[in-house]
């Protein structure tokens, strides 16, 4: 009788999940290296035009933002579809541009007030009416040094 | 045969795979950068008496409402921009002293008289698209950046790069100094023998 009882005894073990740790930690040392941080929400389109003769925009700490473009759908019904600046996580004015760019200074290290590049993400769809006046507000509080931003690829993608 | 029971697989060295996973993933990913085509603005002081540039150094590139090119006076399309812009400021048309004795254009007495003179002159319509405005920006760097390749590969035969390449190898963060410090003289050579003056109209004050 014994004998048959052992029989059903063998259950399976267990798997061991001692490694389960090692996996999950793996994965999110992963995705913490790999993820390129934001610093805000785009609430604009921006699909940027390409170009081939472009240089690297290293050093993060001394660039700012500017973005720009129409909204994206989701804000579409409430900003409309013409095409508009984003500063940080807001809709900004052409007359906002200056005091951002003056805050932006201030919020760096004295050593890098005066080497700040400010880059211009703008939508290939915006008309240069906007970019024009962006430069004059750029250009009245001595932030000379812009960088429009693209994409990689060759010019003729620009024309359709 | 009595069943038994499976034996556990040992996990010890579970974690030296999640290390060496996560190291190799660390080596191999890199951050993206952005990249873009880079630009000084004109300070807004208003200049008391500009100087007198002559009529013939001025390359005028227009760009319309409707996305077309008129570049001295000429309808033109995008794609013979470069050609059109090297030809210009590779002229080389001055004498005496304004020779260019490195230029190998037409030396033309109608079009720039040296490098150092030429300037392009870039006007847009407020109602142009930006990825045109980028286009063309992009094919006047283009030249100035093929001249420069050229005039690099020339004095320099041995470096076994091109201007681009030793531009790019110089805004690397990853280059030592002392490479830097080698590349420096000669890209600022070539540099000045094609000095990038890319000049933007004033936007118009009446509309």
């Amino acid at each position: 009788m014994s004998k048959f009882k052992k029989k059903k005894g063998g259950d399976l073990p267990a798997i061991s999940t001692a490694s389960l740790p090692d996996i999950v930690f793996m994965l999110l040392f992963f995705f913490m290296v790999a993820t390129v941080m934001r610093d805000s929400t785009l609430m604009i389109q921006n699909s940027l035009p390409a170009a081939d003769q472009i240089q690297k925009l290293d050093k993060k700490d001394r660039v700012m933002y500017i973005y720009a473009g129409k909204p994206s759908s989701r804000y579409a019904d409430k900003y409309g579809t013409q095409a508009r600046i984003q500063l940080n996580d807001k809709f900004a004015d052409v007359g906002d541009v200056a005091a951002f760019v003056l805050a932006e200074r201030a919020s760096k290290r004295q050593e890098l007030q005066n080497v700040l590049t400010t880059a211009l993400k703008v939508d290939g769809e915006t008309n240069m009416g906007l970019i024009t006046d962006i430069k004059q507000e750029l250009r009245k509080v001595n932030a000379l040094k812009i960088n429009y931003t693209t994409r990689v690829g060759e010019y003729t993608q620009n024309i359709n | 045969m009595a069943k038994r029971a499976a034996p556990e697989v040992n996990a010890g060295s579970m974690a030296d795979i999640a290390f060496l996973l996560l190291i190799f993933f660390l080596v191999t990913t890199t951050i993206e950068t952005d990249s873009g085509i880079n630009r000084k603005l004109p300070p807004t002081d208003e200049v008391v008496d500009p100087p007198i540039i002559k009529e013939r150094n001025i390359f005028t590139v227009v760009v319309n409402k409707d996305n077309r090119l008129l570049v001295e006076e000429d309808i033109m399309e995008l794609s013979e921009l470069r050609q059109a812009a090297i030809a210009f400021l590779d002229n080389g048309g001055g004498t005496g002293e304004e020779a260019c004795d490195y230029c190998q254009g037409k030396r033309d007495s109608s079009s720039s008289d040296n490098p150092e003179k030429a300037i392009i002159s870039l006007k847009n319509d407020r109602e142009t698209s930006y990825k045109v405005y980028i286009a063309v920006q992009n094919e006047l760097v283009a030249a100035y950046n093929d001249l420069r390749d050229r005039e690099f590969a020339r004095l320099n035969p041995l470096a076994g790069l091109s201007y681009r390449e030793a531009q790019n190898r110089y805004s690397d963060p990853r280059t030592s100094a002392s490479d830097k410090a080698k590349l420096k003289p000669k890209l600022d050579e070539v540099k000045a023998m094609y000095p990038q003056k890319l000049s933007e109209a004033e936007p118009s004050k009446t509309n």
